[in-house]
Formats: C-alpha cells, sequence, structure tokens
C-alpha cells in the first residue's frame, strides 16, 4: 500500500530523515510522533508523494513514486485522503463544497453523490453548517470537515497531520473516534502528533503502532498501546 | 470532428470546475479591458489596412490603363495640336480611346484650386488629353516620338512617374495596417500571460489544495484556460462592436473625399469584423494555456 524503504530526505543543506523504512498494512493504524521539526510532516508527505525522497525507494500502491508521471501521482492522491492541521480549504466555496471537492476533481456528478455527501456531513457532525462559509468554521469543525473531504473518496488510507493542534481536548476525542471508525471499516490510518495524551486515549479504542522520529530515524515507540 | 466536439466541450465547459478557481480578482477587469481594447485597435487597423488595399488596387489598375496628353500651344494653334495629337492617337496601336477634355471639365478640374468663377476662356490653359489604353498598352517612346513630329507642343505623361510612389505607399500603409494587426495580437498574447500568471499566483493556495485532493494539472490549467478565454471573448465582442459602431458613423466613401472617406468596410470585407473576437479568444487561451501549464509544471 504505502512503503518506504531505506528513505532519507535532505531539507535546508542538512539531512532530516535517514534511513527510514515502514510499510503501512491495510486496516493498520499507526500514529507517527516526535518533537515539532524531527520530520513528521516531511514523512508523512513523502508517503503522500508530495515530497520525493532524496535517497531510497517510496512505492505508493506498488509503483515507485519516482517513476510516476504527475497525473498519475493526481490519481493517486484520490487513494490517500490527507488532513492538515491548517486543513487547507477554498474559502470561496461552501463547507458542503469543500468536502465535494475531491469529487468535483474526479469530475464525479454531485447530484448523484448528493446522498453520500449529506451522509458523510452529518456523519462528522456539520449538518447544520453545510451552507457556512469555511471562515466562519471553529477549529474543530474545521478539522472535521477536513477529514470528511479526506474520505469521500472512500480511499484507503488517510493521513492526518496534527489533527488536534488546535482544538480542545474533548473535540480530540471526537476526531479521534472518527478515525478510529474508518479504521473499523478497513481503512488504514496514519496520524502524526506530539500529543501523547491523544495516544494514550486512543488505546482504548484500537490496537495502534506508534512510530517515533528521533535523531533523524524512525523508532517503534511502543506497540499495543 | 473530434477538434468540434473537444471545442463544443470547452465552450459548454465544466460548471464544477469553473466554481474551483475564485471568481473575482484584478485580472477578470485586466483581461477585459486588454481584449476589449484590442480588438478595437484591431478593427481599425483591419479597416485601415483593408481600405489602403483597394487603394492601392485602383491605383495600380485604373491609372496604370490612362494618361494625359498636355498640349501648350498659342492659342490660334491649339485646336490644331489638338486635333493632330487626337490623329495620331487613333492610329496608335494600344489605344483604346482617346478624347480632348472640354472647358468645362477643365474647369472643374482647376476649382479647387482657383474657385468656381475661373475665366478658363481668357487663360493660356493647356488642353488635356485623355488617353485610355487597352491591356496591352501602347509604345509610349514611339508615341512621344510621334508627337513631338506631329504637334510639338504635346506633352505626354502616362502617369508612371507619380503613379509608382503611390502605389508603393499604399501597399507600404497595407502592410504597416497587418502588422500592426499581429502588434495586436503579440500585445494581446503578452498581457493575458502576464493576467493569467499573476491569477496562478495569486490562487497557489488554490492550486495547492486542489492538487491535494487529487486534481490533475490539466484540469486546474483548463479552469484558468476556460476563465482567461470567455473573459477574453466577452471584453473582444465589446471592443469590436464599438469599433464598427465606429466605422458606421464615419462620412461614407466619396470620391472627393478620397482615402479618408473610404476607410470602412465594403462587400464581403465586412466578414473579417465578427472574426477578430474569435481570434483574440483564441490568442487568450494559447497564452493561457502556455502560461498556466508552464507554472504548474514550475510548482513543487
Amino acid at each position: 500500500m504505502v512503503e518506504l524503504e531505506n528513505v532519507a530526505y535532505n531539507y535546508g543543506g542538512g539531512e532530516l530523515l535517514s534511513d527510514i523504512s515502514l510499510r503501512l498494512q491495510p486496516g493498520s493504524f499507526h500514529f507517527l510522533t516526535g518533537p515539532s521539526g524531527a520530520g513528521k510532516t516531511t514523512l508523512l508527505k513523502l508517503c503522500y508523494g508530495a515530497l520525493v525522497p532524496t535517497s531510497g525507494q517510496v512505492r505508493l500502491f506498488e509503483k515507485d513514486l519516482r517513476e510516476m508521471e504527475r497525473d498519475d501521482i493526481a490519481l493517486m492522491r484520490r487513494r490517500i485522503g490527507v488532513v492538515h492541521q491548517d486543513c487547507q480549504f477554498l474559502d470561496h466555496l461552501s463547507v458542503s463544497d469543500n468536502i465535494a471537492l475531491p469529487l468535483m476533481v474526479a469530475g464525479r456528478d454531485l447530484l448523484s453523490e448528493a446522498a453520500n455527501l449529506k451522509e458523510l456531513t452529518g456523519w462528522v457532525g456539520l449538518s447544520g453548517r453545510a451552507t457556512a462559509m469555511p471562515p466562519e468554521l471553529s477549529g474543530g469543525e474545521r478539522q472535521r470537515a477536513a477529514l470528511a473531504r479526506a474520505v469521500i473518496m472512500s480511499p484507503d488510507v488517510v493521513l492526518a497531520d496534527e489533527p488536534t493542534g488546535n482544538i480542545d481536548w474533548e473535540m480530540s476525542q471526537r476526531l479521534l473516534r472518527l478515525l478510529v471508525e474508518l479504521n473499523r471499516m478497513g481503512k488504514t490510518i496514519m496520524i502524526a502528533t506530539h500529543d501523547l495524551a491523544l495516544i494514550r486515549a486512543a488505546k482504548t479504542h484500537v490496537q495502534a503502532r506508534v512510530l517515533r522520529i528521533s535523531n533523524r530515524r524512525l523508532q517503534l515507540a511502543g506497540a499495543d498501546l | 470532428m473530434a477538434m468540434l466536439e473537444r471545442i463544443t466541450e470547452f465552450a459548454v465547459g465544466d460548471v464544477q470546475a469553473d466554481r474551483v478557481v475564485p471568481p473575482t480578482g484584478f485580472t477578470a477587469t485586466l483581461t477585459l479591458f486588454t481584449a476589449g481594447a484590442m480588438a478595437f485597435l484591431a478593427v481599425f487597423a483591419l479597416a485601415l489596412s483593408l481600405a489602403t488595399g483597394r487603394l492601392a488596387d485602383r491605383w495600380g489598375s485604373e491609372l496604370a490603363l490612362s494618361s494625359t496628353i498636355r498640349i501648350s500651344a498659342p492659342a490660334g494653334e491649339l485646336a490644331a495640336q489638338t486635333e493632330a495629337v487626337l490623329n495620331v492617337l487613333n492610329s496608335t496601336r494600344g489605344v483604346a480611346s482617346a478624347r480632348a477634355l472640354t472647358d468645362e471639365e477643365q474647369k472643374a478640374l482647376l476649382e479647387p484650386w482657383f474657385g468656381p468663377d475661373l475665366p478658363v476662356e481668357t487663360l493660356p490653359i493647356p488642353r488635356l488629353v485623355e488617353v485610355i489604353e487597352t491591356r496591352e498598352g501602347y509604345d509610349a517612346d514611339g508615341l512621344r516620338l510621334r508627337l513631338a513630329a506631329e504637334a510639338p507642343g504635346a506633352v505626354l505623361d502616362d502617369h508612371t512617374r507619380w503613379r509608382r510612389p503611390l502605389v508603393r505607399a499604399a501597399v507600404r500603409l497595407r502592410l504597416l495596417g497587418w502588422a500592426s494587426i499581429l502588434l495586436i495580437g503579440a500585445s494581446t498574447a503578452a498581457m493575458i500571460t502576464l493576467a493569467a500568471h499573476a491569477a496562478l499566483a495569486a490562487n497557489a493556495q488554490v492550486i495547492t489544495v486542489l492538487r491535494l485532493v487529487g486534481a490533475r494539472d490539466a484540469y486546474i490549467a483548463q479552469a484558468f484556460e476556460r476563465r482567461f478565454t470567455l473573459r477574453a471573448l466577452m471584453g473582444a465582442l465589446a471592443g469590436t462592436a464599438l469599433a464598427v459602431v465606429a466605422i458606421l458613423l464615419l462620412p461614407p466613401a466619396q470620391p472627393e473625399g478620397g482615402f479618408l472617406t473610404g476607410l470602412g468596410f465594403q462587400g464581403w470585407h465586412w466578414f473579417w469584423p465578427p472574426v477578430i473576437p474569435v481570434l483574440v479568444a483564441l490568442v487568450a487561451f494559447l497564452a493561457t494555456r502556455m502560461a498556466a501549464r508552464r507554472t504548474l509544471k514550475a510548482m513543487p
């Protein structure tokens, strides 16, 4: 699905990540942790083809990232949903349209997807906010809208970068429950976070691997949470 | 057929795709204004080019077939020499017809300079003889020799001396007109390229989000291409319409007005103004396409 083999990534003249090997198995749940600036976001970007490694190999759905054309990467992104800490919405479109954006760019007919869209908007608890514009949303609402957008194409993998960074504990728990629910549906989940409390809270719901970036390398921080 | 389908598909567009790029921005006004102004100028350059083309053709054909003989002689000999000149012309191969201008016609020729009350009969004005050639033409040197023998006061002016620079000037003017149209096209492309670059730069965040959710570069480029092409088409339609109205308001073509009153379109030349908005839209499409693809390729 997503495989990294002896990957290194240089940034600003120095090596940010070194000798990283990782395999995301179907249906698995991962936490990626480490101090700020350790390279968590970079590693996530390598996992969805936004960055190309300096050395080593990244394989996405059995294809070598280096051999992929831009169009291949675009199509692959429809199979990997991404949630950013800053969410990145199109502010001129409503929440509902932003959630439906992956359908639009894939050329799907929104009318025939209307029921799915409504159901998904309800699932993340934004039924009453569907016509709102993104700047009107709270931090938690933005994260849930971003999660809905990430999963509307029913991707195999969901990558979330500090999804609880800007929201309170209660909202973090709500978001975590949605991600766990997705995992139970068979989706592969990887969450980059430095929030250890979130990881501890997750252990009551899911079997997750916790990976830690330390000194540019990836280590298994703890199994069977 | 496939091309036609693609053009129709592009014109009809994808309503969903059109919405992903924010609708407003200074580039919208810039594109509309540029396309309108350039179309306006293009219509005038086209009118100038076509009018000078007509003028060059007319001077080239009509004047090439006519010449003048000027007879300067004492009053007592003028009629005899005119008669001799007409006799020579009637027996000259390549002359289709020849006739002496009447006093009224000569008076009319001088009227613009001397006024309507010129007493032609009291002035020593040379007699003019109009000569119309056949397509084959006559031997000018041979005719001059015969005229010198039969009517010493007769001078043949076959118009070549002043016709050539005029025709050359008209042809140059026509070329300048076409060159102006090309420059207008290039300027339009440059302005729209700048506007497209500005729009792409201003929407870098939008592009990042679209890529994040799986949009292909062709999809993103097309959203910009369509927007700029349609804006340019709208602007060019307005500019062309204004220019056509302005041309229609010009005085109609009159022989006395010469070149300046014949600046509009005539006959099938009216086919050209509607082509200008289409060409502007095509230029906008190609300029935006190149700008978008280049920018997207350069973006990480």
